[in-house]
C-alpha cells in the first residue's frame, strides 16, 4: 500500500483486498448500534457529577445534533469509498482518492470506528500498544488491527492537512 | 421625560441583587480527560481548531491530558463552557463541564 498527498487528492494505492476491505468497513465499524459501551463513548456525560437535568437536556438538545454531525461523516466517507466497488478485478490492487475537502469527515469517521472496536473489544492499554498481533488469530485481532490500521491513516491526513 | 417614580429610582438596588447571581454564572471550566483511542496528533488538533491554541499552547495541554488524566482547557461563563464541551464531543474527546470550587 503507498498513501500520498497528490493535489487536492490524498491517495492510497496499491491497496491490497484485505486493506480495501478494512476501508469498506469503515462505516460500519463505526456504528454504536447494539453496542451499549460505544453508545456511552461516542455520547459521554457533559459532566462528571449527578446532574441529571444537565444531562437530561444535553441527551435532547445536543446528542441528536451529534449523530447528525457523525452520520453526516460517515456518510461522505462511505460515499468516497463507492470508488473500491466494481471497478477493481475480484483480488486486484486497487486505489482510493480521498478529496482533501472531506479530510475533516474522514478523520471523525475513523475516529468513531476505532472508538467504537475499542469499546465493543474493551481494549486495554496493552492491548493497544500491542502493533505486532497477527489480525488473523480472532475476530478480536482483526478488531485491533482495525483500531491500529485507522488510526495510522489518522496520523496521515492530519499530517498532509496540515 | 416623563418624571422617574420613586420606584424606579431604586431599580439599582434590583440590579445589585441580579449581580451575585451572575457571579455565580461566572466559574465553570472545561475538562478534556484522557483517553487511550485518540491520537495526540489528533487531540492536538482539535484544540488548535476549537480553542485557536496556537501549536505549542495544543500541545501542553494535550501532555497534561496524556500524563495527568485530565486538563483544564478552558473557564468562564457557564453557556459558552457548554459550546465548547458540544464542539469537543463533536471531535469526540472525552469532555466535561465543571463548576469551579
Amino acid at each position: 500500500m503507498e498513501i500520498r498527498r497528490h493535489g487536492e487528492h490524498i491517495e492510497i494505492s496499491e491497496l491490497d483486498p484485505f486493506l480495501a476491505e478494512l476501508l469498506r468497513q469503515i462505516p460500519e465499524s463505526a456504528n454504536p448500534a447494539g453496542v451499549e459501551a460505544a453508545e456511552q463513548r461516542l455520547f459521554s456525560s457533559p459532566t462528571p457529577s449527578a446532574e441529571t437535568e444537565m444531562r437530561a437536556e444535553w441527551k435532547l438538545y445536543v446528542e441528536p445534533e451529534l449523530r447528525r454531525l457523525f452520520q453526516s461523516s460517515t456518510e461522505t466517507v462511505g460515499a468516497d469509498l463507492q470508488q473500491l466497488n466494481g471497478k477493481a478485478k475480484p483480488f486486484g490492487n486497487c486505489t482510493l482518492r480521498i478529496p482533501t475537502h472531506n479530510a475533516e469527515a474522514w478523520l471523525n469517521a475513523l475516529n468513531q470506528a476505532r472508538l467504537v472496536i475499542a469499546a465493543k473489544y474493551n481494549f486495554t492499554d496493552a492491548d493497544l500498544c500491542d502493533h505486532y498481533r497477527s489480525p488473523i488469530g480472532s475476530r478480536r485481532d482483526l478488531g485491533l488491527f482495525q483500531v491500529n490500521f485507522y488510526g495510522f491513516l489518522q496520523e496521515f491526513i492530519l499530517h498532509e492537512i496540515e | 421625560m416623563q418624571n422617574t417614580p420613586e420606584s424606579s429610582v431604586e431599580s439599582p438596588v434590583v440590579e445589585q441583587e441580579v449581580r451575585p447571581e451572575a457571579a455565580l454564572d461566572l466559574p465553570w471550566q472545561v475538562v478534556v480527560h484522557n483517553d487511550p483511542i485518540n491520537l495526540m496528533t489528533y487531540v492536538t488538533m482539535v484544540f488548535q481548531k476549537v480553542f485557536g491554541f496556537n501549536r505549542e499552547k495544543a500541545e501542553q495541554h494535550m501532555l497534561e491530558v496524556h500524563q495527568l488524566g485530565r486538563s483544564i482547557v478552558w473557564s468562564g461563563v457557564r453557556e459558552r463552557a457548554e459550546l465548547y464541551v458540544q464542539q469537543l464531543h463533536g471531535y469526540l474527546l472525552l469532555a466535561t463541564l465543571e463548576k469551579i470550587g
